[in-house]
């Protein structure tokens, strides 16, 4: 299969990203530059973690408007798979391909360290190879993860299985001990209705190798690949 | 020529995590009755209508687009 990475200027896991789908997945992946008003020939689009330019006005603010946001968007809508990935994750939001916004992290900091996710959804195509209701372990690296919705889109959300991560404790628990940023109901990762476009916080890229310490972010690559 | 002033919010109800922790240091200061406080963006922008209405017109619809996130932001536009 091939995977597109989408880059913005100021993207900074583009190259993890490639690194984990052509390396270590060896799977065939090209770079999309965000000028681009096409996108073709590809099965998944990546839109890699950064700060796409410099996170000014709001995070993904400014990139929802690059050109190749419109092909994003015929892709997504085509059924297309899109992972949006941290910062990739708040372009999405902003461009209202998934819903909800990101405000600050309520302790205003920038957190970067290994958080535990919950699986709530194992039946959709980026977690086929995990199991609900297991734990795994991955990083984050961000200052506005602190993720917002209203509570009649909360409550969809919840009803339709759209919530795929939660963060939690190592077995799974999820409760406001173990929510690093103050997201509703510790909500890191979210899907839309029709199950193609996959929106996380935390950075599966940053482990998918055992020289790493830690590959379960790679399972998530693998569900995909086991798509296509 | 007219100068638009925008302000940009986060709506009524949606916890500011910022405002929350000025009102703590400001409580801390021994400020006493902070109730509130709402942290948000103040932009101005100058334009080159000079119809006042158009220039709130055209300044609205950048709120909407871009200037502000509407999912969980107000927006407030005064014409100079």
């Amino acid at each position: 299969m091939k995977f597109g990475i989408v880059v913005f200027p100021g993207s900074n896991c583009d190259h993890d990203c490639y690194h984990v789908t052509r390396h270590v997945l060896e799977q065939d992946a090209s770079f999309i530059w965000h000028k681009e008003e096409r996108v073709s020939g590809f099965d998944c689009l990546i839109l890699p973690g950064g700060f796409s330019y410099g996170d000014y006005l709001r995070t993904g603010a400014i990139a929802k408007f690059s050109p190749v946001m419109a092909a994003v968007r015929d892709f997504a809508e085509n059924g297309g798979a899109v992972i949006g990935i941290c910062n990739g994750f708040q372009i999405l939001l902003e461009a209202g391909l998934l819903p909800g916004a990101m405000k600050r992290n309520d302790s205003l900091k920038f957190i970067c360290k290994d958080v535990w996710l919950r699986v709530e959804s194992s039946s959709n195509l980026f977690t086929s190879r995990l199991e609900k209701g297991e734990a795994i372990r991955v990083p984050i690296a961000h200052a506005d993860g602190n993720y917002y919705v209203d509570d009649a889109t909360l409550k969809q959300l919840n009803e339709s299985g759209q919530v795929v991560f939660r963060y939690a404790d190592s077995r799974g628990l999820v409760d406001p001990e173990h929510n690093p940023n103050g997201s509703r109901e510790n909500i890191a990762g979210i899907i839309n209705e029709k199950g193609n476009v996959l929106g996380m916080m935390p950075h599966p890229e940053r482990c998918s190798e055992a020289i790493l310490g830690n590959e379960d972010g790679r399972r998530i690559f693998e569900s995909i690949v086991s798509r296509f | 020529m007219n100068k638009a002033r925008v302000f940009v919010t986060l709506k009524e109800g949606v916890l500011d995590p910022q405002g929350t922790t000025v009102k703590h240091a400001l409580d801390s200061l021994g400020f006493a009755g902070v109730e509130d406080v709402r942290i948000g963006k103040f932009m101005e922008i100058s334009l080159k209508e000079s119809s006042p209405d158009k220039a709130k017109e055209m300044v609205t619809a950048m709120c909407r687009k871009l200037l502000a996130n509407t999912v969980i932001e107000d927006y407030r536009v005064e014409i100079e």
